[in-house]
């Protein structure tokens, strides 16, 4: 497969101290699960700026409306209906196009459809909990959804997740690799969820908290919420002639 | 704008990351934990067909945390190179990479003893930037509950020792006794590795 954009030879290092550290023990699983030993810095290799592509074929219809695609026919989630849109950039500014987003969520009373969950929430017979979509060539995705409750987890006696929902993004690479979390603006459980706060610059949390954007809800149907994602810039070689143009 | 002094070179910032947490399978293996019928399959389930080229093995694995309890609920990705040594990716520019290998692999672990199964090629060498040549290697991604930013590390092949010898990354490895960490053992195609988050035999965790 070919494209004309400039093959990517390097990606910007991440910033580490944004991302939230692997050893933060205000949220327990981290304790056990996070290495200690300094990671070792090997740059970008081929191995790291290539990655797998997806094609328009493997999207269903229903597959980014999650108030439909596990509903009986004729019927839809319960909760509030929401439409969540934004655009996939990178740390330039460039929309990264065709690159497959992945989302779950609890049902609208926090509940998770899993094995392991047993919170006392009632699951809902028509809600799955997951979707998926490939981002346009402007970068731009959109999802219909139902707005997920908030949840009492196992980590302090009393810890709560904010309503949120889960995101795996592709980029282009496989340095690009991302999954994150998606809260929503005035959620007063957003700065004392131990999970949010492995995050420590406040402004790296507003990142994650998705906005109310009335100009796009859907009159009389559903609010949505404008939510973009940045993944990582590329470096490509300014100075070498490529046959393809660069 | 980029002229005026302190004004940021590049406004964005990646988004951060957060946990894949304890629920991961509804999102990236549904089928395989029993929401049906959403996708008509789970992705990353196979990686070959009949007529990929190269030579087939099986990749087990298992992670560890620093308790020494086998993680069940770790979602991994690998990603690697075909026979030939290209990549299955609109990035790859030397060549056309065999279109039945699809390169990229996702399972979840196993909930009662944690293995996690690939079923692939051996991938063939891949150049390092300054030409050198990386012995075959896989690179794999770890994501789960507790685990804040997804851990990039890499499988090798204990029986390519000549070529792990002039591995350039494996010779970043400033203490050579952790590059056994990186080492899948096995006989007759079948591989297998123990990731260790922490303790005694810490795998090396790249910052890519
Ligand atoms: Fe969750």
């Amino acid at each position: 497969m070919k494209n004309s954009k400039p093959t990517a030879t390097s990606y910007f290092t991440r910033d580490r101290a944004w991302h939230p550290k692997a050893y933060a023990p205000g949220y327990k699983s981290s304790v056990l699960r996070a290495p200690t030993r300094p990671l070792i810095a090997i740059g970008n290799s081929l191995s790291e700026t290539t990655g797998p592509a997806f094609g328009d074929d493997i999207i269903g219809p229903l597959d980014n409306d999650l108030t439909l695609n596990f509903a009986r026919p004729g019927e839809s989630a319960i909760g509030e209906r929401i439409l969540v849109h934004g655009r996939v950039l990178d740390e330039r500014g460039q929309p990264v196009p065709k690159v497959l987003l992945e989302f779950w969520q609890a049902n609208a009373g926090g509940r998770y459809r899993h094995k392991k969950d047993g919170y006392l929430a009632p699951l809902d017979p028509n809600f799955g909990g997951c979707g998926r979509t490939l981002t346009g060539d402007d970068g731009s995705y959109a999802f219909r959804t139902i707005r997920p409750g908030p949840y009492p987890w196992p980590n302090g006696p009393n810890d709560w997740r904010p309503a949120h929902i889960h995101i795996s993004v592709f980029g282009q690479a496989f340095a690009q690799r991302l999954i994150t979390q998606m809260y929503f603006e005035g959620d007063p459980l957003i700065p004392i969820c131990p999970i949010v706060r492995t995050i420590a610059d406040p402004a790296a949390i507003e990142q994650l908290t998705a906005r109310l954007d009335m100009n796009s809800s859907a009159p009389m149907d559903a609010l949505a919420y404008r939510f973009d994602i940045i993944l990582r810039g590329s470096r490509s070689t300014l100075f070498e002639n490529r046959p393809e143009g660069n | 704008m980029t002229n005026t002094p302190n004004a940021p070179l590049y406004p964005f910032r990646e988004s951060p990351s957060q946990t894949a947490g304890p629920y991961v399978h509804i999102g990236l293996t549904p089928n395989a934990c029993g929401i049906i019928g959403v996708y008509g399959e789970d992705l990353g389930t196979a990686m070959v067909t009949d007529a990929t080229k190269g030579e087939r093995i099986t990749l087990e694995l298992r992670v560890f945390d620093g308790g020494g309890a086998a993680l069940k609920d770790v979602l991994v990705e690998i990603w690697q190179a075909d026979a030939q040594g290209l990549y299955n990716s609109p990035a790859e520019r030397r060549g056309n990479a065999d279109l039945t290998f699809t390169g990229w692999g996702r399972r979840a672990a196993d909930l009662e003893t944690g293995v996690l199964r690939f079923e692939t090629i051996k991938p063939g060498p891949i150049p390092f930037p300054d030409g050198r040549m990386q012995a075959p290697h896989i690179n794999v991604w770890i994501v789960a509950r507790g685990i804040n930013l997804g851990l990039n590390t890499r499988i090798y092949f204990r029986d390519e020792a000549e070529a792990n010898a002039d591995d350039p990354v494996l010779a970043r490895i400033e203490h050579s006794d952790r590059i056994e960490t990186l080492l899948a053992k096995g006989a007759g195609g079948n591989y297998s590795l123990d990731i260790h988050l922490q303790g005694p035999r810490e795998t090396v965790f790249f910052d890519i």
